[in-house]
């Protein structure tokens, strides 16, 4: 079966290739509206979903991005696996430019090749399965374009055993079955086996426990890290909390990207971004996650401002100084770059800068408020283009 | 343990009042399959004053939870039992008895409800400001004194007034239009607000944020809160009770800490172990094994028995009532006293006094 052909040993690491399997460097994804007859006249305003983030992910490697609803975690995501064409910056896949390639067409590999390597499980997996077609039409399609010499038999059973490894069993009653039959659960998981049956090297993974019950969540999870395993995949794991990510990264050797305004704040291992956080953002997401321990009741937030500031009119300097207790005036007109401060751990705040920066020297501008949040100074965080 | 205020034990001490009751209520819905019972003869007491949490998955049985307290059950499901709500001043409501117009009346001034997804609460039509005029014009109440408490509530929840109600609803991000929408409710200066997952589908930092707000208007306004989530952790510090539900029952009730962190239920423990978290070690975090039943086709006996590892002939035969686990503490389990042996809880290092 070709689809373990690339299967190794899950002990070892997959060869390393020159190239990480995923290159991103400075890319931008900058949205423009200046559409419609009425903003004719107007200046056309632009949101920055994605601001200058360079990552890389290698083979069987497994990131998460975490980060507020509109913090660019999806658009990141989906530049990252050449569904979202960046307006700035270059990705590359095992080295060669996905864009040049499907410009030019040069390079040893088709832009087609490249996009069929990098999968994309949906956030709403109910949405994301055509309710008009049966489990066996759904998955039919990934094997004729993967393997169309597959005679409809052995088409059949490499469904049924798919369905069988993610424990749906009796799998011929499953195969008749129409999403809308299926529990949110089973859902993503036919959503998970479809992107899967194209033997892909890289598969992003938008909100794919969020939507679960949370009894359900480990189970889903557990499944994901398996066929990570088994299939020699590497993830691309989206989310909003930090349990979750926190879960996937740590059982498989990850790292936890933290995202804000279309940036990544912070990055490292599970342990560092949980246990050693530098950015102060990192430190509101922790206070975010829920604890079971009940023992102490919920402070206030450790932020300024609860809502988000509009992305079209984002803040000078470093784009958290809105929200954050520890910004001085030196954060409101200055902006720190992502530096690192370990082998894996890398962070963009002045105070993990060395005592010496100006930082702690300016005055800071957040003991002159009186109270711990205060009103959100920027206009509403909505769509751009009504205005 | 530093719990900041003392919990009121409801039950030990006389004096906390009971706000609103349920006794014995079920919400029926006949079926071509047969008869769909979506609440089980539930009795629940909520304390005047008190945080109260309700607890449980997909399908439990608590949205008909909610609805039942308002009698909001939509036909053809039906609702029997009683629902008592309590004026504070020595009256008793009959809450399934009133007339269309005394239910309209209790509904928003006495018990508020907030629902889950306040996109479709709110007519995109109209204005914010429409919206809180429109309500306290119908029920009679003073525009002008009305509108100031608008503001007040706004500012509070940490929104600008004035820009918020001259807005349109897509004007407003989810988060805010979430607080919009609790500001509303409570207009009308009910005592009771209940509230269906109100932080579902917005992301935990609003999340989170929202719930210590809640924690903050709860006691400036006097409310009785019922929050009603799916996610067991998202409660934990905030409400004073926690009530789980399983297979639209109340399996357990008790103050919170007990409930979460030396729950006599293994529903409940193994729901703790579930929760991804960042304390437990993730070895430790185990899924439940099995799906929750068919309201059509509930097991026999306790109806947690086929999934439950401590099940015996007795769970599949007869349905546990609620027994008593001591410090107000209930559980509908046969083993109470075993439990926590047998189901050692995976956040090791806390323990409750």
């Amino acid at each position: 079966m070709s689809l373990f052909s690339n299967s190794t040993n899950p002990e070892e690491p997959a060869p390393k290739d020159d190239a990480p399997l995923i290159s991103l460097k400075d890319v931008e994804v900058h949205f423009e509206s200046n559409a419609g007859l009425l903003n004719l006249f107007s200046e056309s305003q632009v949101v920055k979903a994605v601001d200058g983030v360079s990552l890389e992910i290698g083979s069987n490697d497994v990131v998460a991005l975490v980060g507020e609803s509109g913090c660019g975690k999806t658009t990141l995501g989906k530049a990252a696996i050449g569904l979202q064409r960046p307006t700035g910056g270059s990705v590359n896949y095992r080295g060669q430019d996905i864009w040049a390639t499907n410009d030019n067409g040069t390079g040893p590999l088709s832009f087609s090749e490249i996009r069929r390597s990098l999968q994309i499980i949906h956030q709403d997996p109910g949405g994301a399965l055509n309710p008009n077609k049966t489990v066996r039409d759904i998955l039919s399609v990934p094997i004729k374009t993967c393997e169309p010499s597959l005679s409809p038999n052995d088409r059949e059973a490499r469904i049924h055993g798919m369905l069988e490894r993610v424990r749906m069993s009796p799998p011929s009653d499953y195969a008749g079955r129409y999403p809308h039959q299926l529990s949110g659960g089973e859902q993503q998981r036919v959503a998970l086996i479809r992107a899967l049956l194209m033997n892909p090297d890289l598969i992003l993974a938008d909100e794919p426990v969020s939507a679960l019950d949370v009894s359900l969540r480990v189970d889903t999870m557990d499944l994901l890290l398996e066929l990570q395993e088994q299939f020699n995949t590497s993830f691309l794991f989206i989310s909003h909390n930090i349990s979750n990510a926190r879960y996937l990264t740590e059982k498989t050797g990850g790292r936890i990207g933290v995202m804000y305004l279309g940036e990544i704040v912070e990055i490292g291992t599970p342990d560092e971004i949980l246990h050693n956080p530098q950015h102060p953002y990192t430190k509101v997401l922790s206070w975010a996650t829920p604890q079971l321990d009940s023992s102490e009741k919920i402070g206030d937030p450790p932020i300024r401002t609860i809502d988000i500031p509009d992305p079209v009119n984002p803040p000078s300097g470093c784009q958290f100084h809105t929200r954050c207790p520890k910004a001085t005036e030196h954060c409101t007109n200055h902006k720190p770059a992502l530096q690192s401060t370990s082998e894996t751990h890398r962070v963009s705040c002045y105070r993990s800068f060395g005592d010496a920066h100006e930082y702690w020297d300016s005055p800071s501008i957040a003991e002159n408020e009186t109270t711990s949040i205060t009103q959100d100074p920027q206009p509403p965080a909505n769509d751009c283009g009504s205005r | 343990m530093a719990n900041t205020e003392p919990y009121r034990t409801p039950n030990e001490s006389n004096d906390t009042p009971v706000k609103l009751e349920l006794r014995d209520t079920s919400v029926s819905f006949s079926m071509d399959r047969g008869e769909s019972r979506v609440l089980d003869s539930v009795s629940m007491e909520v304390y005047d004053g008190e945080i109260l949490g309700v607890v449980g998955e997909s399908g439990s049985g608590k949205s008909m939870f909610a609805s039942a307290m308002l009698d909001a059950i939509e036909a053809p499901g039906e609702l029997t039992g009683e629902v008592v709500y309590h004026t504070g001043d020595g009256e008793t409501v009959s809450v399934l008895d009133l007339s269309p117009s005394e239910l309209r009346t209790l509904r928003w001034e006495s018990i508020a409800m907030v629902f889950q997804g306040s996109h479709s609460s709110w007519n995109p039509t109209m204005s914010i400001r429409g919206h809180f005029n429109e309500t306290l014009s119908y029920h009679d109440f003073d525009v002008g004194a009305g509108m100031d408490r608008a503001n007040r509530l706004l500012s509070e929840l940490y929104l600008d007034p004035e820009r918020v109600l001259e807005s349109y609803p897509h004007e407003l991000s989810g988060g805010m239009k979430q607080r919009a929408l609790i500001a509303l409710s409570l207009i009308l200066k009910p005592d009771v607000l209940v509230m269906d997952e109100p932080t579902a589908a917005l992301d935990l930092l609003m999340q989170r944020s929202i719930i210590a707000l809640l924690d903050a208007i709860q006691d400036e306004y006097d409310l009785t809160l019922v929050f009603i989530t799916h996610d067991i952790e998202l409660v934990a510090d905030l409400a004073d009770r926690l009530a789980v539900m399983y297979a639209f029952e109340i399996i357990e009730a008790g103050p919170a800490d007990h409930v979460l962190l030396d729950s006599s239920h293994p529903y409940t423990r193994s729901l703790v172990n579930s929760t991804p978290n960042l304390e437990t070690p993730i070895e430790k975090m185990q899924p439940i094994p099995g799906e929750a039943p068919d309201p059509v086709n509930v097991p026999t006996g306790c109806s947690y028995s086929p999934r439950c590892q401590l099940a015996d002939e007795r769970c599949r035969t007869e349905d546990p009532p609620m027994i008593d686990a001591g410090n107000a503490h209930e559980s509908a389990c046969h083993y109470v006293e075993h439990v926590d042996e047998e189901i050692p809880l995976s956040i090791t290092d806390v323990t409750v006094q």
